[in-house]
């Protein structure tokens, strides 16, 4: 079977410089993929090239074995992948209800946006992502660090994305919010969605992910299971940019 | 009265109940102060019915440029090229009716269709000249300040040179309608509009509760939701009384008869009524008020200014949204061209000048923040009009003109301290 979403021989340069260089990952349904590397190992460069918000120079991407087309974040929605971005992407003088539909806001007969039916919506899902949420009239600002990080998965997840990109989702939380989005990516992962999980966190991402892959340098070192590897094994990936020994 | 729909949340009492926009309460106060303070200053001159009537139909051409201005702010740019672009507009309108059309077109003078051909030309040069200055802004990026700068120096003299700097007029009869003083209602016509006004507003807050309640969310109590219709009732009708109380002079009503080949009748008495261009403006102001708040251009146009990479990451066409706010800017100093240059009966080399400051300094003044995001349209046209209330008042008392610009330009930096402390205390917003 084809996998869920696969790129395949990516590479883009900025100014000279090879952010990412030839570069093949993929997911599979109900799979969590971990990328993983060093700052500016080119991550989340990769991952904005799925998500529309940069143009690879080459390679392709694929969805359920179809060759797909993403120029735009408009595409990438088209094709069922959400992201949620390391820095929100909320428009932080909307409230909750503008921000999870921003792009695209539900509409009346008269092709008003229908605010009430928005605010519904929203009160449903976050009932469940988050049912501590209360400030639905409130601008987004006025939210703190978990809010407005339930504010951006709500809206990855409440249009039935099948494709999931999770840039840094757990960077500014607390302990708890961390667990809660550990439980949520088991959940989604339940229902056969494919993620791919950006984290600085070794250590976290063998406990979420099926397979890792190391990145270094714009290059991919190495796609491992979390089954064959042990943390000092990706650490000496993440540093070294070796893979580890396996017959030793 | 009880409260009887809203279980959940804490329930709000006396005046908080009302849920009343502060800073909205804080704009109409310093407007309700500085009208109190001329009257009492001019002698009870400030606050009549002809004063009142003069004072809106000299606030339209400004209110109608800063409602488009806050879009425009909203999404972080800036248009200092909106009086110049006034005066092109005025220009190139001016030369249609009164030159192009009747000799180059052979309509003649007076013939029914130049007003209306007039207008229309008139606003799709203001939105071309305005999508023009938005392309560059938007896919070239150059910023606003400098396109508009350009501008201003380029459409002032665009205008001068379409006319040879003469003065134009004066301007066709219906065209000239839409000035003020020259186009208005009449007493019946502006009681009729008053009451569906008041029917409509009523109408909208009752389908808003419904909508509500069908959601289940909480809603004011039934006495705030009546206390604000009473509110909204008396100002429509109120302000429809105080222009209906302004008689047109006795000599003015003999001519108007004369011209039409009959004698006054003993005692006859008429009111100006609404003015065109004010009806004008409360259309532009419903029309731009429904775009910022219920529609998804709207929207865009504030998430882009509230996070910019945010709305591009969800999928907006940013830059063809700045086009399109630029020519939406464009059209709308096209229609006060339209209400400038018929208010004055002829197009001056010199309309429009110091335009886009007066309507920047509205828009701020009204709450519209340059950083981005935040702005109203009824705030925008509060602004106008305190702006031209000042000005007008200062006029009316004597104080000469140097200080009555020291004095606006004052009110406009304490304006602006007064709104980043407003927001400081209020969290942001």
């Amino acid at each position: 079977m084809a996998p869920l979403c696969e790129m395949r021989d990516i590479s883009i340069s900025f100014g000279g410089v090879r952010a990412v260089d030839g570069v093949s990952i993929h997911v599979n349904p109900g799979e969590v993929v971990g990328l993983l590397g060093h700052n500016g190992a080119g991550k989340s460069t990769l991952i904005k090239i799925l998500s529309g918000a940069y143009k690879a120079d080459s390679g392709e991407i694929y969805v359920e074995g179809e060759k797909a087309s993403i120029a735009t974040p408009r595409d990438a929605r088209r094709y069922n992948i959400e992201t949620i971005y390391q820095t929100l992407a909320l428009a932080d003088n909307l409230d909750a209800a503008s921000n999870l539909f921003l792009g695209r806001e539900l509409t009346n007969w008269m092709g008003f946006v229908d605010d009430d039916k928005m605010e519904a919506e929203t009160r449903r899902i976050m009932a469940r992502l988050n049912p501590n949420f209360r400030k639905l009239k409130e601008p987004v600002s006025a939210l703190s660090g978990g809010q407005r990080q339930s504010v951006a998965i709500a809206r990855a997840v409440y249009f039935n994305a099948k494709i999931l990109i999770m840039d840094e989702p757990t960077a500014a939380l607390g302990v708890h919010e961390t667990q809660m989005v550990a439980e949520l990516i088991q959940e989604l992962k339940k229902q056969g969605l494919g993620i791919f999980l950006i984290s600085h966190d070794t250590r976290e991402m063998l406990e979420l992910c099926d397979r890792v892959s190391v990145m270094k340098n714009g290059q991919l070192i190495g796609t491992e299971r979390v089954e064959d590897v042990t943390e000092d094994d990706i650490l000496s990936m993440i540093i070294m940019g070796k893979k580890p020994d396996k017959a030793a | 009265m009880t409260d009887v729909s809203a279980p959940q949340v804490k329930k709000r009492t006396g005046f908080q109940a009302l849920e009343v926009d502060t800073r909205l309460l804080g704009m109409i106060g310093a407007f309700l102060v500085i009208c109190f303070c001329f009257n009492i200053l001019t002698e009870g001159r400030f606050l009549t019915p002809r004063n009142i009537f003069n004072l809106t139909i000299q606030t339209v051409s400004v209110a109608i440029m800063a409602t488009g201005m806050v879009f425009v702010i909203v999404t972080r740019h800036i248009d200092l090229a909106v009086g110049a672009l006034l005066a092109t507009c005025s220009a190139f309108m001016a030369m249609l009716q009164t030159r192009y059309l009747p000799d180059m077109f052979g309509l003649g003078l007076g013939h029914p269709l130049t007003p209306w051909v007039t207008i229309a030309a008139g606003l799709l040069v203001g939105s071309v000249i305005g999508a023009f200055q938005g392309w560059l802004v938007g896919f070239l990026a150059i910023p606003a300040f400098i396109v508009t700068l350009g501008g201003l120096l380029v459409w002032r003299n665009v205008a001068w040179y379409q006319t040879s700097g003469q003065t134009i007029g004066p301007l066709d009869p219906t065209f000239m309608k839409f000035g003020g003083i020259n186009g208005t209602l009449g007493e019946t016509w502006s009681w009729i509009f008053g009451i569906l006004a008041v029917a409509w507003a009523l109408w909208a807050l009752w389908s808003a509760r419904k909508a509500k309640i069908a959601h289940d969310f909480p809603v004011k109590p039934a006495w705030a939701e009546a206390t604000i219709a009473g509110i909204i009732a008396v100002g429509i009708l109120g302000f429809i009384g105080i222009l209906n109380a302004y008689q047109i002079p006795e000599r003015r009503l003999e001519r108007m008869f004369e011209a039409r080949g009959e004698t006054m009748p003993e005692g006859f008495t008429a009111a100006y009524g609404l003015p065109v261009s004010v009806l004008l403006l409360i259309a532009v102001a419903v029309a731009m008020t429904l775009v910022a708040q219920r529609t998804r251009l709207g929207r865009y146009i504030f998430a882009t200014g509230g996070n910019p990479d945010a709305a591009e990451l969800s999928g907006i066409n940013t830059r063809m949204l700045t086009v399109k706010i630029f020519a939406l800017m464009g059209f709308l100093c096209a229609l006060s061209a339209v209400v400038a240059s018929a208010r004055l009966t002829n197009h001056s080399n010199d309309i429009g000048t110091l335009d886009e400051l007066r309507v920047i300094a509205a828009a701020v003044i009204g709450g519209t923040a340059l950083a981005g995001g935040i702005g109203t349209i009824y705030g925008a046209i509060l602004g106008a009009l305190i702006m031209q209330s000042l000005q007008s008042g200062m006029a009316m008392v004597g104080v000469d003109a140097p200080l009555q610009n020291i004095v606006v330009g004052t009110v406009l930096v304490a304006a602006v301290l007064i709104d980043t402390i407003y927001r400081k205390k209020t969290g942001g917003r």
